[in-house]
């Protein structure tokens, strides 16, 4: 199969991408981190092999941006190569910021799981080559993750989680 | 993932999709800001936008070199864009940063204003023999028309009529390089790659102006 244009790629994924970089970083560097990965995305977009999991790509390159982003923060702030602990505060405009202010005080590792595997699909074994760890360790992080969710946000039990 | 993971996953996305909704509008504003990043970088190989004409929606699409397709709706952009991505590149992005001057001209010669187009072509999509006949068409007068062997005739070739006629019939850049003007000797209209009705609009177009 031919190489898709990569705008078809943006028209694809780029509304993932968008929630698992505010999942990771809030809506505040989102949108810069959004803009940086696609953008290397666009320059390696040549090199990739016709047969990739385009969105597993993409959310590598994001984690990388997302990390950077992270840092370029940590250099104007305090000193510190960790996520911070929560996120930028949610937009003024914001509608309904609970799940993602709930998100954004899961522990960093954590709300790194519950955006890569749960919100972009990745399988644990490549969010383990992400995050660092094991697979196991990831699906603990990412198993806990949800659990916090679902106690900091009940609305998140009204479908998931019950006896089927 | 697992069918629990996947239920989560649903319903995760909806939650924060409801929190943050990733708007249209939103979208739309990275990826204009995207094209012009791509832009700056070098990277953007390809630009291309669409654009409402009297002769329907028209594809442009722009290299650093400058215009390099024109599309009809009965082309299939889709198909014309997969095109442009195999032979060109596939960094393509929409992006209207490399047309606007094009743009602007078609507006001019849809009005009536404009008789023929300043925009730099690149011709890299037309070589040999076909590409020497569509460089002759700019040759035809605005608002006259040329039989298929009178071009041919242009070209020094004046046996190579059915090789204009494979010329036309796969310009890269129709509208701007005027193969609606080459018609069949007894008058009759002849084939376009926009539809005859698109032919008939256009001469119609700069027969009244």
């Amino acid at each position: 199969m031919p190489k898709l244009p990569f705008d078809a790629v943006v028209e694809a994924h780029g509304a993932t991408v968008l929630r698992v970089c505010r999942a990771v970083l809030g809506p505040v560097d989102a949108d810069d981190a959004w803009s940086e990965t696609f953008l290397a995305a666009l320059k390696a977009y040549p090199a990739l092999p016709a047969d990739a999991n385009v969105q597993a790509w993409l959310v590598t390159i994001a984690h990388r941006k997302a990390v950077d982003v992270v840092r370029a923060t940590a250099r104007r702030a305090t000193p510190t190569s960790e996520l911070p602990d929560t996120a930028p505060a949610p937009a003024a405009d914001d509608p309904d910021p609970d799940l993602a202010d709930c998100v954004a005080r899961l522990a960093p590792k954590q709300r790194q799981v519950v955006a890569y595997h749960y919100l972009a699909g990745l399988p644990y074994a490549d969010v383990a080559t992400l995050v660092g760890g094991s697979a196991a360790a990831a699906r603990r992080a990412g198993a806990d993750g949800i659990a916090a969710l679902r106690t900091s946000y009940p609305g998140l039990n009204a479908t998931t989680g019950a006896p089927r | 993932m697992t069918i629990d993971d996947d239920l989560t996953r649903d319903h995760l996305v909806g939650c924060l999709t409801f929190a943050h909704p990733a708007t249209a509008d939103h979208l739309e504003a990275l990826r204009t800001r995207l094209a012009a990043a791509a832009q700056a970088a070098g990277t953007l190989d390809v630009a291309y936008r669409t654009v409402d004409t009297p002769v329907g929606p028209l594809l442009l699409a722009a290299t650093e070199q400058g215009l390099v397709r024109v599309a009809y709706a009965r082309e299939d952009h889709d198909a014309v864009l997969q095109a442009l991505s195999v032979r060109i590149s596939p960094r393509i992005l929409r992006s209207s940063v490399r047309l606007e001057e094009t743009t602007r001209e078609l507006e001019e010669y849809f009005d009536g204003r404009r008789h023929s187009f300043d925009v730099a072509l690149d011709w890299r999509l037309s070589a040999g023999f076909r590409r020497e006949v569509l460089h002759h068409l700019p040759e035809i007068t605005y608002g006259a028309t040329a039989s298929y062997a009178a071009v041919a005739a242009l070209t020094g070739s004046p046996k190579a009529v059915r090789a204009v006629g494979t010329a036309c019939a796969t310009n890269p850049l129709p509208v701007v390089v005027p193969c609606h003007r080459v018609v069949r000797a007894d008058g009759a209209l002849g084939g376009y790659l926009g539809g005859v009705d698109a032919k008939r609009t256009l001469l119609a177009l700069e027969a009244a102006a």
